[in-house]
């Protein structure tokens, strides 16, 4: 019987997110429970560095697969990767953060190998020689318990686990492993990188977010003044609106977020949409800024720790959600908010 | 190109669900074409203006796939078929991948599109296990079809991934999944409407597909109600913006989340 629990680092080029290594906590329990050891994937074209801090999170053994192709992410080509490991090495969980290449990684590599995929849980164990785990579906509106036989494919919620912290370990059981790679047929052209700045959404502490209401300004802004047009003045004042708020988002040390119609209308990216068809987070605080809590937007943030909600109308939905409201004005609670934090010496740099 | 579009119904986004005597329900809320695959239909379409050839609605599924079907039907898909049998009612990923995968291949198409996620199960597995199947390259969340090459029968396509945009040249087949960010997806003409309404739809079944699924994988034993928060709202007062910032403040000192 296999017994091992493999955790595939997931990276951009070297570079983990914080997700990567969010697995390595349930897999030292099922490794346990199996009797046998938490092996971690790298595949990199160069990934020292990422099987160091394996180790160092947890690993007994770090298989690192090392190849100038696998500089650049491809499902196929990584996911064959996987299979050809799968074929050498006795493993009976194998474990993704459900990030968007891991989601893709276990879908293709539990096909390759036939076995059952369990996506996106927050809870999992063994029992009978079963995996079994909890996963929201329905967009959390309602809880499954699911199951698979070993050996079986995982992949853990984000922000359901919490990583364990770095230890100072040595190189030891680092296994540089060769295999025969084919070119993947997808050719990468090149990147776009979006000016980041500070932590993205999915994996932010805290997010201060604004939907519709941040257009609506007691007092039109000074940049916005001299437009005559009635739409175009409306976005320039929802985008002045979004500044503060990033500057709120900044200060905290968190990002920025919206709702669908803030979206819709042009006011903010794409990229910040929270909710049903936008990003799905976990943060610690949740502020909302103007937004009404309509049920796809409480799909993408109900689960957070703290819930905080600005809005004029003391019956919006999101109050019923909220475990701090405040009936106001979001134009003058989000600047004495960020000059409370500044007084006091709360600011994050 | 040809081009084969993967659908599935489900309960509306604003459907009360709930679990009521061990099994899932929404009630009287209406099913839907995935808000997902409208987005991929979406796609489809217009591949098939910019590069010619059809679009192929499929769906894997009951009698209230139909709904899903006529939906991108009326969007301007050519032909849709609807693939089920009775030991699919439990298909997990893995069995509807291979369901998926013969039915395409009996289809031949050079392009399958699916949607980022259905969002009743919300398992966003199965576009990349059906091109696994199928041995063809998969690329997740489009946003951009850049061109076509016919003589390398490649598409060069730009994807999201959390850290960049991925431009990406594939040979075809290939199977891709689409994002948001894409196109706001067409309504349906009333033309549209009249013809899916009328549209004879033909049912593919496992004997069709020379195919035997094995029991699934994956079970749900048990669906529950997500504990519920018991928040009570506690509503922050004060004279000032300020005072009331100040109260936040300490709250959130408080809960240990500044
Ligand atoms: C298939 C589908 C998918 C969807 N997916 C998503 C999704 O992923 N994410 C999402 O967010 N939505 C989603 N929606 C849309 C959702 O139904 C709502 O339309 C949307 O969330 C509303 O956004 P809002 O709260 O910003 O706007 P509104 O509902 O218009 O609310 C604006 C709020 O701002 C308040 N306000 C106005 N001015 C001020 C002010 N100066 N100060 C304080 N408060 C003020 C108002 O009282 C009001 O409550 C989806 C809908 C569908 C059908
Ligand atoms: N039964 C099905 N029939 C056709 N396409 C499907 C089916 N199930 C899922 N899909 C496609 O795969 C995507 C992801 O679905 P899922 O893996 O269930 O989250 C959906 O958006 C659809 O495009």
């Amino acid at each position: 019987m296999s017994k091992h629990v493999a955790v595939v680092v997931d990276h951009f080029q070297g570079q983990a997110p914080g997700a990567t290594w969010e697995p390595f906590t349930p897999a030292r329990d099922l490794a346990q429970a199996l009797g046998g050891q938490v092996v971690a994937v790298v595949l990199a074209a160069d990934g020292q560095a990422l099987a160091q801090e394996a180790k160092a999170r947890g690993a007994d053994r770090v298989l690192l697969v090392e190849h100038p192709s696998l500089a650049d992410y491809r499902t196929g080509l990584y996911g064959k990767a996987l299979a050809a490991l799968a074929q050498e090495h006795d493993i009976a969980v194998w474990l993704f953060p459900a990030t968007t290449r891991g989601k893709e990684l276990a879908a293709w590599l539990a096909a390759a190998l036939g076995v059952g995929l369990l996506p996106d849980v927050f809870e999992v164990a063994l029992a009978d020689g079963k995996v079994t785990a909890r996963r929201p579906v329905y967009a959390g509106k309602v809880w499954a318990r699911v199951e698979a036989p070993l050996p079986a494919v995982v992949t853990t919620r984000v922000r359901s686990f919490e990583a364990p912290e770095p230890q100072a370990v040595d190189a030891a059981g680092i296994e540089k492993v060769d295999l025969a790679l084919e070119e993947s047929p997808v050719q990468v052209v090149g990147y776009e990188k979006p000016e980041a700045e500070g932590p993205r959404l999915t994996e932010a502490r805290i997010i201060v977010s604004g939907g519709r209401g941040v257009a609506n300004a007691p007092q039109v802004p000074e940049p916005c003044a001299g437009i005559s047009d009635p739409k175009e003045r409306e976005k320039c004042i929802a985008q002045e609106g979004f500044k503060m708020l990033g500057e709120l988002a900044k200060a905290l040390g968190g990002a920025l977020g919206a709702s669908r119609a803030a979206v819709d209308a042009g006011y903010i990216s794409y990229d910040h949409q929270v909710g049903q068809t936008g990003k799905v987070v976990s943060p610690d605080l949740y502020m909302a800024f103007g937004i009404s809590g309509a049920i796809q937007h409480q799909a993408g943030m109900r689960t957070s720790k703290i819930i905080v909600a600005i809005n004029k109308d003391p019956e919006a939905p999101i109050f019923k959600i909220a475990h701090y409201g405040i009936v106001g004005d979001l134009w003058e609670i989000a600047p004495a908010i960020l000059e409370e934090l500044r007084e006091r010496g709360l600011v994050k740099t | 190109m040809n081009i084969v579009v993967g659908v599935k119904v489900v309960p509306d986004t604003a459907a009360q669900v709930r679990v009521e005597d061990g099994k899932v329900t929404w009630g009287e809320a209406p099913l839907v074409l995935n808000p997902w695959d409208e987005f991929a239909v979406e796609a489809a379409l217009q591949a098939k203006e910019k590069f010619g050839g059809q679009v192929t609605v499929i769906s894997m599924g009951d009698e209230a796939a139909l709904e899903a079907l006529r939906r991108a039907l009326a969007m301007g898909c050519q032909q849709a078929i609807r693939i089920y049998d009775e030991p699919l009612a439990q298909a997990d990923v893995l069995a509807t991948a291979q369901v998926l995968s013969a039915a395409i291949r009996k289809l031949n198409p050079d392009l399958v599109i699916f949607g980022r996620q259905a969002i009743d199960g919300d398992t966003a597995s199965t576009p990349a296990a059906v091109a696994q199947v199928l041995g063809w390259p998969f690329v997740g969340l489009v946003t951009a079809f850049r061109g076509f090459d016919e003589g390398s029968k490649t598409l060069e396509v730009v994807r999201t991934l959390d850290e960049a945009k991925q431009t990406l040249r594939v040979p075809l087949p290939a199977v891709l999944t689409i994002a948001k960010e894409f196109a706001e997806p067409r309504y349906p003409s009333f033309i549209g409407i009249r013809k899916a309404s009328r549209a004879k739809i033909p049912v593919w079944n496992l004997a069709e597909l020379g195919l035997e699924v094995h029991p699934p994988r994956v079970t749900w034993p048990e669906v529950m109600q997500p504990p519920q928060r018991e928040v009570v709202c506690q509503f922050i007062e004060g004279e000032t913006p300020r005072e009331i910032a100040r109260k936040l403040v300490d709250k959130l000192i408080e809960e240990k989340v500044l």
